[in-house]
């Protein structure tokens, strides 16, 4: 219980620093003004949701080898907190696009792939809520998050390759791309904290889901007898 | 090969049950029918609008067909169990996954090529000088839907709302197939016909990805 107030109040500093180094430490961008310091939330956030969804892959294939339940407990959770940063991703995206772009959103292809992504994991939790028994629902959306997950990459390859505004990629992106070192070193100040926080996250919803399992278990017992 | 000689008599089966009543096809031609009618009104396209949006709109219609289409694949068998019967006759499950896909891959097929004219009609399309190459885009395409469909059709027969379920877990699932035939076909439908190895190659790799998933987790979709 203390690691988990811990790690909560380590966040949620790291979050305030990271909010405060991207207003006030990071240089203001020379076209865009103000409103590019969106990106540091809106990147790091995309970050921080990619790596839950890929927990909760993992989380999907050990379950289906190994059938613990510990592990739908991780899909599930990599899963819900990935759709929360996820959605983050896609507000804060038409804030930043209606003044730079003069639009709020557009087809383009990582929009539109993240879109898809975020549709994926709502069908994901959805198909969780139709499926009573639980040792079946843990295999079948384990199933259909693997499925999901293996979709993601060819869902870019064929939007970014067969549907062409988003910016060129500024971090790890190809020659002519790059950032200022403190517009940098704050990025991966505030990609940090988003994980740190998304792990913060991760942990209390896993742990929910365990009382969860635990209270409907006791549930039952009690009609038992 | 047992795998093959299982599967060519689990496929004659499912041929067999579909070809004596023809419920499945007749349903789906007439489902593709009425959406592709419904598009033009609600659109009504110029000739040269169609060439430009009526092949997204025909694969829009396979998809929503398909997604109907993919229901029974599973569910047919629960009615008198059937499934567990059909997995304790075969060594290997993904023989009924194969013969599932199959059958369905050529349900769609035959729908598609009913309904090939009568798109070109309505939509004033003309079709036949690259129809070789469209029926390869077809024929890629819907057995990516196929493996994908037959895949979470398996899911969705075990959960509750099935009916609904199988379109919200399939077609955001398909997206990949949806926009790269849509545009293969509107470069092979164009004044100017280009063929796009890269998106026929883009689908062949979608389906050999989706066959090695359902080859490698089947058998545990398959699981009482």
């Amino acid at each position: 219980m203390t690691k988990r107030i811990i790690l909560a109040a380590v966040a949620i500093l790291l979050v305030i620093a990271s909010a405060y180094a991207s207003f006030f430490i990071a240089p203001t961008e020379r076209t865009m003004g103000v409103i590019q310091r969106i990106f540091y939330f809106h990147v790091a956030s995309a970050w921080a949701g990619f790596t839950a969804f890929f927990l909760c892959f993992i989380g999907n294939l050990l379950y289906v080898w190994r059938r613990k339940q510990q592990y739908d407990w991780l899909g599930v959770s990599g899963a819900e907190v990935g759709l929360a940063f996820t959605t983050v991703v896609l507000i804060t995206g038409p804030i930043w696009a209606h003044p730079v772009w003069g639009i709020w959103w557009t087809w383009d292809a990582r929009l539109t792939s993240t879109f898809v992504l975020w549709l994926l994991y709502v069908s994901y939790l959805l198909l969780r809520t139709l499926v009573e028994e639980p040792d079946r629902r843990a295999l079948l959306s384990s199933l259909f998050g693997i499925f999901a997950f293996i979709d993601v990459p060819l869902v870019s390859g064929a939007i970014r390759w067969w549907r062409t505004q988003h910016p060129q990629p500024v971090i790890m992106g190809g020659q002519g791309s790059g950032l200022d070192p403190t517009m940098k070193a704050v990025f991966f100040f505030s990609a940090f904290a988003m994980h740190v926080f998304m792990a913060f996250l991760l942990v209390e919803r896993y742990a929910l889901e365990r009382m969860q399992t635990e209270a409907d278990f006791l549930a039952r017992e009690v009609e038992a007898q | 090969m047992s795998l093959l000689s299982n599967t060519a008599v689990l496929l004659g089966k499912e041929l067999r049950t579909e070809f004596r009543s023809r419920e499945l096809l007749t349903t789906t031609v007439v489902f593709i029918l009425v959406v592709l009618i419904l598009f033009s009104f609600a659109i009504s396209p110029t000739s040269e609008e169609s060439r430009e949006f009526g092949p997204g709109l025909l694969w829009l219609a396979i998809l929503f067909a398909a997604s109907l289409m993919l229901q029974p694949c599973f569910l047919r068998e629960q009615h008198n169990d059937t499934l567990s019967s059909l997995r304790l006759a075969v060594g290997d499950p993904f023989s009924i996954f194969l013969a599932k896909l199959s059958a369905n891959t050529l349900f769609l097929l035959v729908t598609e090529i009913l309904m090939l004219p009568l798109f070109a009609i309505f939509y004033n399309v003309p079709i036949l000088p690259e129809l070789h190459y469209l029926l390869l885009v077809l024929f890629l395409g819907s057995l990516g839907i196929s493996i994908a469909g037959t895949a979470l059709s398996a899911i969705s027969a075990q959960a509750r709302m099935r009916e609904l379920l199988l379109p919200l877990l399939l077609l955001p699932l398909l997206t990949p197939i949806l926009v790269v035939s849509a545009t293969v076909s509107v470069s092979l439908l164009d004044r100017q016909p280009i063929v796009q190895w890269k998106g026929i190659a883009f689908l062949a790799a979608f389906d050999v990805v989706f066959l090695t998933a359902l080859w490698l987790f089947g058998e545990y979709l398959l699981e009482e």
